[in-house]
């Protein structure tokens, strides 16, 4: 019988941490990754453009296999990959929430590739007359959360405008923000010029005060643990090509 | 369980009017959820639940599922043994360990697991060193379903040798049958439908997990963007249809259901 327990111990240590290790495998081995990879995650505003020019990307490089990207608040983005998460390529919706990865030393020198600012997004038609931001205060309006981008511009414009607004509900992405609006759930939102063109012929964009004012530059950053796929996006985006489609979708150039 | 079913009891026992309170509980109970079905377009179901981006969180949500699950037998099945034999002190702060992550609101979980496993935690130091990132792959969500759906399995799996007791298993022994041999034929062919039943509700649970997967394994499609993130992602304006959502929403209550009614019925076949 002692024989045996010592030889269980001899067998059960082992076996926990060849466990716990394998619990951590189970997925990763699923999944053999190629030779060559892109994954890139974006700000959600930024998922016509990149989803556009990945599929560009993609055609160009049949040898790279390129991930669907992840489209997300910029805030998100940033806390998933300073806790471990490890894409090519980020690009945010300003500068601070990238400052804290280059202050990380977890992505490379930062370029600006595009510029956004905000309107008050409708539904079509405008059911409820709105003409001003001081109109938000009497309708059920959505913001970003402060700590994502929009929600950072929306706050500092609000202020420009001396205005404030009880919203229904704070988003942790413009993209849901937008779509608060598009299903009914809010008469209004203050999100970017770029998510109304998106959604045409659901809403209308009505230009507020000072929105020239508040401008939101977009830096895309290649992680300093990216391959050579990373680079690659990063210059097609920074490319004439790039700032073609960007301006498209409604994206200001640097 | 082994207990017959006590007989009815007679009529007007309950003061009648406590039997609005539970209409209302089974109304808010059954409502939502039948509300669900009007919004579905029934002929586009089909081309909703297959396409590309339905397609791929349903093959992850069952393969990290299935995969899960294997996790929570291996583990599971022993700390069950363990808690089943364990004396009255250290069975009881064991279940308490055990029980936590049932009642944690799976987002707290998530958030423990990260901390645990991200860059900056105690497990994910050692790993990142050895070039192993967990956090934010598809490996995470195989951990934060197997954190959820383990006590599933280990509360119904020791419910189920307590409920056996270990008269046979001792019996045997004296006989000369060895450990593993009382564990394999007498042990656990004895608790079977707890280990069934645990086994089932834990990869219900996993496929359903979504708190903890958001926070340790985030959202992108194909790797992390399991159906019910897919169903978040889609009434946040991205990702999949919201028909694609809808329809995705409905199979997983039927799942649920037969899951549950599959049960019923076996556990009444096998006179639990």
């Amino acid at each position: 019988m002692t024989s045996r327990r010592r030889r269980l111990a001899a067998v059960g240590v082992p076996a926990l941490v060849a466990g716990l290790l394998g619990l951590a495998g189970c997925g990763t081995a699923a999944a053999p990754e190629p030779a060559e990879s892109l994954t890139v995650y974006a700000a959600a505003s930024l998922a016509g453009p990149v989803s556009d020019l990945l599929a560009e990307y993609a055609t160009d490089h049949p040898e790279v296999s390129v991930e669907p990207a992840v489209f997300d608040g910029s805030s998100t983005l940033v806390t998933q990959i300073s806790e471990g998460a490890a894409p090519d390529v980020i690009v945010t919706a300003n500068e601070t929430t990238m400052a804290d990865l280059t202050a990380a030393g977890l992505v490379d020198q930062p370029h600006v590739v595009a510029t956004n600012s905000l309107v008050i997004a409708v539904p079509e038609g405008n059911p409820a007359g709105i003409a001003s931001l001081t109109d938000l205060a009497d309708v059920d309006t959505v913001l970003c959360a402060p700590q994502v981008p929009c929600g950072d511009a929306a706050a500092t414009l609000l202020q420009l405008n001396q205005v404030e607004v009880d919203p229904l509900s704070l988003e942790q992405n413009v993209t849901a923000a937008a779509e608060r609006v598009t299903s009914g759930a809010a008469d209004a939102a203050l999100v970017y010029a770029t998510d109304v063109a998106s959604r045409e012929d659901q809403l209308d964009a009505i230009v507020p005060e000072h929105a020239e004012e508040v401008v939101n530059r977009y830096p895309a950053a290649a992680l300093t643990t990216a391959g050579p796929a990373g680079a690659e996006f990063l210059e097609l985006l920074g490319s004439a090509r790039g700032t073609a489609v960007l301006a498209d979708y409604g994206f200001g150039s640097r | 369980m082994s207990s017959p079913r006590p007989a009815r009891e007679p009529g007007g026992r309950i003061p009648p009017v406590l039997l609005a309170p539970a209409v209302v509980a089974v109304a808010l109970l059954t409502l939502p959820l039948l509300a669900l079905l009007p919004r579905v377009d029934w002929a586009g179901a089909p081309q909703a639940l297959t396409s590309p981006e339905a397609l791929a969180a349903v093959s992850l949500s069952l393969r990290t599922g299935l995969v899960a699950v294997g996790c929570c037998l291996i583990l599971g099945i022993p700390l069950a043994l363990v808690l089943a034999r364990a004396p009255g002190p250290v069975a009881a702060v064991l279940r308490v360990l055990v029980t936590l992550p049932l009642v944690l609101p799976p987002l707290v979980g998530g958030l423990a697991l990260l901390y645990l496993f991200g860059r900056q935690g105690w497990l994910g130091q050692a790993t990142v060193a050895v070039g192993i990132s967990v956090p934010f792959t598809t490996a995470a969500v195989v951990l934060a379903q197997t954190f959820v759906a383990l006590p599933f399995l280990v509360i119904s799996l020791e419910g189920a040798l307590r409920t056996a007791g270990g008269r046979y298993a001792s019996v045997a022994a004296t006989l000369g049958a060895g450990r593993w041999t009382v564990l394999r034929r007498i042990t656990l062919p004895r608790a079977m439908p707890g280990l069934i039943a645990g086994t089932v509700l834990a990869f219900a649970r996993a496929v359903g997990e979504f708190g903890a997967t958001a926070m340790v394994a985030g959202n992108a499609p194909g790797r992390t963007q399991t159906i019910p993130m897919a169903i978040y992602t889609a009434f946040n304006g991205a990702g999949v249809s919201r028909d694609s959502a809808l329809a995705l929403a409905v199979l997983l209550v039927v799942v649920a259901l037969v899951i549950l009614i599959g049960l019923r019925d076996w556990r009444r076949r096998e006179a639990w």
